[in-house]
């Protein structure tokens, strides 16, 4: 699967460790290799996970970053599951996940990632994306760049507009 | 008023390329119409009866005359030549094709205008007080901080997709006329006793399925930390507030279920990771946009002007248009005044092409060239000389833009309704119209005196009819429309929310149903007593009993098939682009 990283596209090198009906998340066996675990997996599963520094963690919509008991950078990526596009909690969890817990590695969004959500996810932290499997990815790449005028703070920059620029008189 | 600076500009300019690039793909069939729903209602297009309808801001309610001449060159253009007030200071046209309204947006950017945010599970478009700095009770001028507020919520990248709309309002006045207890926050404008500026923050409020009155969050919240704290409280409800339920998503329901105690304590917490961080408010900052808001090149003139004096003594039409639509202005020899927008023959809210012309005109001419849109519908020329008004009034007059009804029965409160909108159970603008006719007798309106009558046609409550006097909301009985009444709410300060006085009527039975509320409050009024006064002192029992008590007989004329069509004076047939069908 090709996703979107670092405004390219680029095949992807992790998979993704999904629960499906009958999977406990205490017994279900996590593959050798990149794989993303899922947080419930991870936290069941902790003392036998902790040492594989391959690991990447996935969120979904109703986890929370205090929820995750090591310290994010320990994750080479951290991926959030936005299940429906609508759905902008994730949004949220990404800012915290750079501005409160200084996470530096990779920020996927995964899921419902439609190609005009791309601009606000980047501004939020997000640095790659797995995006709807019908998104034109080569159109994607262009939406990164609607605004070049950003009046408020977030992950991307870390003051608003008036802190920035000398701003024109009103 | 603020003028766009570069950076102003240029983002505009971005979100007319952005929308335009994604109607193109829509009209190709490349973007589905599930995928496309949020992206054209953040950008206020909604998809209503007759067509697509585009809501356009009207940030706090300010415009100048060329953004106005604006909207009429859309309406004559784009629409069929008039446009809707709506009861938060924006404008809608309800003709519209898809494919025309990149060039609308286009348009609106060249006069410094947009329709962010209109719409949708965002940050709406931000509203504060129609007299804002004219008004005699003002204690600072909210724009200023209403126009930091419309650009730190304009494209917030964290805030999109919140569980629901988020409404924001500011005051700056004792009186509040921007409704800032039925917001999602209410931000007053006031000093403490040190004389220090800061905001008293609201929360919670709204109307809706659930009214409420929105509660204390902060009593008074130093200036600086206006954006971040609004921040912790739009974070804390993104992360929190229901998503399972489309009727319990706004943050009210969040607020009520775990208390305010609650979520101040979880706001604090979060704002103390900002405060005092980059996105603290600097004094830099707020005199640049407050001087945008600099009081005009006032005359120095006496408090009263004899000409003024004279014409109301020797023109009783006169007086009576003053007595209602004219209020005391904070310079002498000023006034502000309200433009109705409820003449008897026109939708409430409702404004032609030509007319809209004619008030940028009467702005430019009397008002330093500006015009206010009130959350009430009716338009406001704030700063016009007393010497002036007769001249206004006469020019307004020949327009049909100077009924004399401000604050009266007929100046009705109304949402499109089911005439116009898919939402709604019911007809409003045609249950206006009857009222109207109803109620015609100007010598019993003004003995009526000050009266609030508002219309919503379904539950989500865009007519505002839960804080009125008399409150009429339509329900869906088994696919009949029917017509529920309230009493006692109150939408100054402080606010209230009406009470239903019993079982519902039909569409024909409810201008008498407002005749006997009538009949009660001039049977038990006082010497000079409002409507809202005699009902909070002798409750509601009496009006219901005298409602209830006999049949409420149908009117004939109401009944007729074709009452809609004969009354409402626009052409019902369906445009061929029509999305419904």
């Amino acid at each position: 699967m090709e996703i979107i990283k670092e405004k390219r596209v680029v095949n992807d090198t992790w998979q993704v460790l999904r629960l499906h009906e009958g999977d406990a998340a205490d017994s279900i066996a996590v593959p050798q290799g990149n794989y993303l675990v899922p947080l419930p997996v991870w936290n069941c599963q902790w003392e036998a996970l902790c040492g594989r520094k391959e690991l990447g963690l996935w969120l979904g919509g109703l986890e929370r970053a205090e929820d995750i008991p090591d310290d994010v950078n320990r994750f080479p990526v951290i991926a959030i599951d936005i299940h429906k596009y609508t759905d902008g909690r994730g949004y949220t969890l990404a800012y915290r996940l750079r501005k409160q817990y200084g996470y530096r590695g990779e920020l996927r969004a995964m899921g419902d990632v439609l190609l005009d959500q791309l601009s606000y996810l980047k501004r939020v932290g997000f640095d790659s994306f797995a995006l709807r499997a019908d998104q034109n990815l080569q159109r994607a790449l262009s939406g990164f760049d609607t605004f070049s005028v950003k009046y408020q703070a977030s992950a991307d920059v870390a003051a608003p507009l008036f802190n920035r620029v000398a701003r024109g008189v009103a | 008023m603020y003028h766009y600076d570069d950076f102003d500009h240029q983002l505009t300019a971005e979100r007319v390329a952005q929308f335009r690039d994604q109607v193109r793909r829509r009209l190709s069939g490349e973007l589905k119409e599930d995928d496309f729903r949020v992206l054209r209602l953040q950008n206020g297009i909604y998809m209503q009866v007759h067509g697509y309808m585009m809501r356009i801001a009207i940030p706090y309610g300010l415009a100048s005359s060329a953004q106005v001449h604006k909207l009429a060159h859309i309406a004559r253009t784009y629409d069929r030549g008039y446009g809707h007030l709506s009861t938060r200071q924006n404008i809608q046209f309800n003709w519209l094709r898809l494919e025309d309204t990149p060039e609308i947006l286009a348009e609106l950017a060249t006069v410094e205008m947009h329709a962010n945010q209109t719409s949708g599970s965002c940050i709406r478009s931000i509203t504060s007080d129609e007299l804002a700095g004219v008004a005699r009770d003002e204690l600072t001028d909210p724009r200023p901080f209403a126009e930091i507020l419309r650009q730190w919520s304009t494209f917030h990248p964290e805030f999109a997709f919140l569980p629901r709309k988020f409404k924001v309002s500011v005051s700056g006045a004792s009186e509040d006329r921007a409704a800032t207890e039925i917001n999602d926050v209410g931000v007053q404008v006031l000093k403490n006793a040190q004389g220090d500026l800061g905001f008293r923050i609201l929360v919670g409020g709204g109307l809706g399925r659930t009214p409420i009155i929105g509660q204390e969050l902060v009593a008074f919240l130093p200036w600086q930390h206006l954006l971040t704290y609004l921040e912790a409280i739009v974070r804390v409800y993104n992360e929190f507030g229901r998503r399972d339920n489309l009727y319990k998503a706004r943050i009210k329901i969040l607020v009520q279920a775990i208390g305010i105690n609650e979520f101040r304590r979880q706001v604090e917490a979060e704002w103390q990771l900002h405060k005092d961080g980059p996105s603290t408010l600097t004094a830099a900052e707020v005199v640049r946009v407050t001087a945008a808001f600099s009081t005009p090149a006032y005359e120095i003139l006496p408090q009263l002007d004899a000409s003024f004096e004279a014409a109301q003594r020797d023109d009783k039409a006169f007086a009576n248009w003053v007595r209602r639509n004219v209020t005391a202005h904070k310079v002498d020899g000023y006034a502000a005044v309200w433009l109705s927008l409820k003449h008897p023959s026109q939708a409430p809210g409702d404004i032609s092409a030509d007319q809209l012309d004619v008030v940028a005109a009467l702005a430019d001419h009397y008002s330093f060239g500006e015009l206010r849109f009130s959350h009430l519908q009716n338009l406001v020329l704030a700063d016009v000389k007393q010497s002036e008004l007769y001249a206004l009034w006469q020019e307004a007059k020949a327009a049909g833009l100077a009924t004399p009804n401000i604050g009266l029965l007929t100046d009705i409160v109304c949402c499109p309704g089911a005439d116009f909108c898919t939402l709604a159970n019911a007809r409003s603008i045609s249950l206006a119209k009857a009222i109207n006719e109803r109620f015609e007798d100007y010598d019993y309106l003004h003995d009526i005196g000050d009266i609030d009558l508002n219309i919503s046609g379904c539950v989500n409550a865009c007519g505002h009819h839960h804080v009125a006097h008399i409150g009429i909301l339509g329900v869906d009985k088994s696919g009949e429309e029917w017509y529920q009444v309230t009493i006692g709410g109150n939408k100054g300060t402080p606010a209230a929310i009406g009470k239903i006085i019993g079982r519902s009527f039909s569409f024909a039975q409810i201008p008498e149903v407002i005749s006997r509320l009538l009949q009660v409050y001039v049977r038990e009024r006082d010497e000079g007593e409002r409507f809202i006064d005699t009902l909070r002192r002798i409750g509601h029992e009496p009006f219901k009993t005298f409602v209830y008590a006999e049949q409420v007989a149908e009117e004939a004329k109401l009944l007729l098939p074709d009452y809609e069509a004969l009354q409402v004076g626009v052409p019902y047939e369906l445009p061929y682009f029509s999305p419904r069908f």
